[in-house]
């Protein structure tokens, strides 16, 4: 049996105590400890970006899943948008897509199509071929500068 | 989140894009996929780490629980069987039994409380194997004295069609022009980003077991494993819950539920097993391996009137579960024509055994590399009639309908010439060429490929039924009910894993029904819930799933019709269905449709006998079959120092006759068009001689990002087929069949020049730059700046 180790964590605003191995990867503990099982787990070497979470403060292991996207009843603006542009089919790599988005808008709301492609291919999606996904991040932006309030 | 509202009062929801019921739920994490489950017990599979070789002992560590094949000895082996065609009956034992065939190939299962143990347990199994000789590729396989995969397949041979037509010898002995050449597509992955998951959970009371599992065919997955495992298959539920993407890839069965669901029944608890990415690369399923070689016959009008073909198709170790490994050669053998006019065909093709992964259906099975063989003649006969490559086709595609092909398909109405001159007239190809000349002479190299094809889609057991196989799947079955509310539920057959089917199904009933997509609920992948079928592969889930959904709501449309003549005494001629009202037509006497629901269940004595209760019925779809079409054209420019391909254009002229959402239909076609560049550009799986395999990871098999893939702009046509009741043709593959011919053909015309051709896939840049060499051309790595990619 292999030592376990307490750790805390704050997701999407609520505390995990939990006890965990100590080569357990952040997705497998929010999966599997937490529960939150939105996030998904696609190649487990860090290639594919299906299990993209946000990490808002790592000393403070502050960290943002999917789950914590909307507001209640209202999806974030990059949600409807992978909606409205189709930018999804089966859904397993779309929490990733969002959460990649939602943290590179957050840190640059002004990105650039060329920018947009840069961060869109560091995760890998296989039902899409990535136009419409790319339509729903520059619809965002564009969306972004009409109406910087969220 | 907005509805989706009407733009206007009729019904008209067919044709429009409206948004998809099933993306709610799926962007805000809330989907179900079958590793999200908890699980008492995790299994872990022991892998062969050899090719071939005899088992000599599997030694587990002290007090893990670890089964070999000498355990699950009551286990039937997988045993596909195909009644033509020559196949050799190929066992496949769920876990190896004696010898292994292939690197991956599960030895042992190692069943601990977490997954993680499980794992650890597993790098501490040992297991001695004798290796033997690995017969790796087709001309190792086929070579005189090869070493025999399975002793029962005689030089290798799984599975051989040989046909030629009477007239054939006779025809090419008087041909203008005989044009020979050899095409080569490598090995593949589907690679769905959810890798396969089964969760099997044994239930105390009910004593039935529950199977939670990425899969394409709940129903046939349900009696294939109860048959394998001797259980009563009514004890048996299987779920597909969201399934992350299959492509074909989950549709085969996998050995490893076989031995999950055992194990459940076994431990009377919950079993779970997660591929891992490695898992998938080298022990799923493979695809597309395979070697053309082909001669056409042109008159003097460069028309083709003879074409014969040599195939041969890698099958890997074990034949794939239910279509068995004649799926690739003889669907390759029938099709291979394509959409062009020829009348003499001779074909041998064989499926071909060998110590790699087992091949199985991936989108579009063996039509791209079917097209890519056609499209690469047309364009070598272009080449030498002189002739434009867009003129030899539209001299050789077929232009009347219906047509009988040379191998007996009957191909529906269709626009094949409109089609591929609608892409043409898309782009300027005079201005083009002017372009490709300047830009030749500063030493840039432009190239313009298209491939025309039609594609094969919403057939039923006719068509499967002609290749002899024992498991014929074709017709789909439809419930549908609408409750005293006056909600529908549909409960299908088909299992949809990301086409949008709930929302599609929806607007047909809808329209049907004179009512909204919101009022209606399409229950699918749970065999405790919907009726048997086939599930979601080969394009047929719209066209089949679609039509019964139609039919069935016609029989309601019926009945709502003929209560609401009793309610409203009236003729039922006279009775429209409109906005979620039934109405006198021509009058204001009308009723909700939500009333007539009511009486259906509530008020049944008003009928007087006329009118059985309750709302229910049901319809089976079982249709021959329809070809949508489609051109794809590309400019490529290639990078004669680096081999690096950039895609400048990608255009794609499709007729899948009535859209149902087009939305929904460009995104099947760009996410085709992505894993056809993919085949075309940059993935493939690798073996070494001894049967090793050099891409078990993403850092070595390399499907395309956002930066790979272009925008794709996409032309329609609507060809209203009568060979679908919904007059909508499947199109699910054709993205995927397209894409690479037109790619080599567009790079081929890039590097005309030179005097080379590129005849394998991937064009990578190392053998684009070898046949470079071959032309005395210069040849150096991938500067920073080029618009390609791939590894050096």
């Amino acid at each position: 049996m292999i030592e376990k180790i307490d750790i805390k964590l704050n997701i999407n605003g609520r505390d995990y105590a939990v006890q965990v191995e100590a080569r357990k990867t952040l997705v497998d503990v929010i999966r599997d400890e937490c529960g939150l099982t939105g996030t998904h787990i696609g190649c487990e070497h860090g290639v594919c970006g299906a299990c993209t979470v946000i990490l808002d403060d790592a000393e403070g292991k502050r960290i943002r899943t999917v789950e914590g996207l909307a507001d209640g009843d209202q999806l974030h603006p990059v949600q409807s948008a992978f909606i409205e542009h189709h930018a999804l089919q089966c859904g397993f790599c779309t929490p990733g897509f969002l959460m990649l988005t939602v943290n590179a808008l957050e840190t640059n709301p002004n990105l650039s199509d060329d920018d947009i492609l840069d961060l869109l291919s560091s995760n890998l999606c296989r039902c899409t071929g990535y136009q419409n996904i790319v339509k729903a991040v520059r619809s965002t932006v564009a969306e972004m500068r009409r109406s910087p309030a969220r | 989140m907005a509805g989706n509202a009407k733009s206007d009062g009729g019904g008209g929801w067919v044709g429009r894009s409206i948004r998809r019921l099933e993306d709610p739920t799926l962007v805000a994490g809330r989907g179900r996929f079958a590793g999200d489950l908890p699980a008492a017990r995790w299994v872990r599979f022991v892998r062969s780490p050899v090719a071939a070789g005899r088992i000599v002992r599997i030694n587990a560590p002290e007090g893990a629980l670890v089964l070999t094949a000498a355990d699950l000895a009551a286990v039937k082996p997988i045993r596909p069987m195909l009644h033509k065609f020559n196949y050799v009956p190929i066992s496949q034992p769920v876990l190896a039994r004696e010898v292994v065939r292939f690197v991956g190939e599960p030895v042992a299962a190692v069943i601990s409380p977490s997954r993680e143990e499980a794992e650890d347990i597993a790098d501490r199994v040992e297991v001695e194997i004798e290796p033997s000789p690995a017969v790796v590729g087709t001309d190792a396989a086929l070579a005189r004295g090869a070493a025999l995969v399975h002793p029962e397949a005689a030089g290798n041979v799984a599975v051989e069609g040989r046909l030629q037509t009477p007239g054939f010898d006779s025809t090419v002995a008087r041909a203008h022009e005989r044009i020979r050449l050899s095409i080569r597509s490598h090995r593949q992955n589907a690679l769905p980003i959810e890798p396969r998951a089964a969760h099997a959970a044994w239930d105390d009371v009910s004593e039935r077991i529950t199977l939670t599992c990425a899969t394409q065919m709940p129903h046939a997955l349900r009696t294939i494993v109860a048959d394998l495992i001797a259980m009563p298959e009514s004890d048996l539920r299987v779920i597909a819950p969201d399934v992350g993407g299959g492509f074909g890839q989950k549709m085969s069965l996998a050995p490893e539920f076989v031995v999950v669901t055992w194990l459940a029944r076994k431990l009377r608890s919950s079993v779970a097993w997660v591929e891992d990415r490695r898992e998938n690369l080298v022990a799923s399923f493979h695809s597309r391996d395979q070697s053309i070689s082909l001669e056409g016959a042109f008159d003097a009008d460069a028309k083709l009137i003879g074409l014969s073909a040599d195939i041969v198709a890698d099958v890997g170790a074990y034949s794939c579960y239910p279509t068995t490994c004649g799926v690739e050669p003889l669907m390759a053998m029938a099709e291979l024509p394509g959409p062009y006019d020829v009348r003499e065909y001779a074909c041998v093709s064989r499926g071909v055994l060998t110590n790699t992964c087992p091949m199985a259906p991936y989108r579009g099975v063996s039509r791209p590399v079917i097209t890519l063989a056609i499209e690469r003649l047309m364009d070598e006969a272009a080449a030498v009639f002189g002739l434009d490559p867009i003129e030899i086709r539209r001299r050789n595609l077929v232009k009347a309908f219906p047509h009988t092909s040379v191998t007996g398909l009957v191909y529906d109405e269709a626009s094949y010439v409109e089609t591929m001159e609608a892409a043409v007239n898309a782009v300027d190809l005079p201005a083009f060429r002017a372009r490709q000349a300047k830009a030749r002479a500063e030493g840039r190299y432009l190239g313009l490929g298209v491939a025309t094809f039609c594609e094969r889609t919403g057939y039923g057991t006719q068509a499967f039924a002609a290749r002899g196989m024992e498991v014929t799947p074709g017709w789909e079955t439809v419930e549908m009910s609408m409750d005293p509310s006056g909600y529908i539920e549909a409960r299908i057959g088909a299992s949809p894993h990301g086409q949008g089917l709930r929302t599609t199904l929806s607007q047909i009933i809808a329209d049907e029904l004179a009512t909204s997509p919101e009022r209606i609920k399409i229950v699918h992948g749970d065999t405790d819930r919907t009726p048997y079928g086939w599930g979601t592969f080969a394009s047929r889930s719209l066209v089949i799933a679609g039509g019964a959904s139609l039919l069935a709501a016609r029989k309601i449309r019926a009945k709502l019709t003929k209560m609401a003549s009793v309610m409203l005494e009236a003729s039922a001629d006279d009775i429209v269905l409109e906005a979620d009202t039934a109405r006198v037509a021509g009058t204001d006497r009308s009723i909700p449709i939500v009333t007539l629901a009511r009486a259906a269940y509530h008020q049944t004595h008003r009928f007087k006998g006329e009118v059985a209760p309750g709302i229910a019925e049901s319809a089976t779809y079982d249709p021959l079959g329809t070809f949508s079409n489609a051109c794809h054209l590309v400019v490529v420019e290639v990078d004669a120092e680096t081999g690096c391909v950039g895609i400048e254009k990608f255009l794609v002229a499709e007729d899948a006759g009535r859209l149902i959402n087009p939305m929904i239909v460009d995104g099947q076609i760009q996410g085709g068009v992505a894993q056809g560049i993919a085949n075309a550009l940059f993935e493939e799986i690798i073996y070494d001689e001894t049967g090793n395999i050099l891409t078990a990871s993403l850092a070595d098999y390399l499907p395309p990002t956002a930066r790979e893939v272009p925008a794709i702009e996409i032309h329609h046509l609507a060809t209203l087929t009568q060979a679908s009741v919904t007059k909508a043709k499947g199109l699910g593959e054709g993205g995927a069949i397209g894409a690479p011919a037109a790619v080599l053909s567009a790079i081929n015309d890039a590097l005309s020049p030179f005097g080379v051709s590129i005849d394998e896939l991937p064009a990578t840049p190392q053998r684009i730059r070898a046949a470079l060499r071959t032309a005395g051309a210069r040849s150096k790595s991938c500067g920073p700046n080029t618009a390609g990619f791939g590894p050096e």
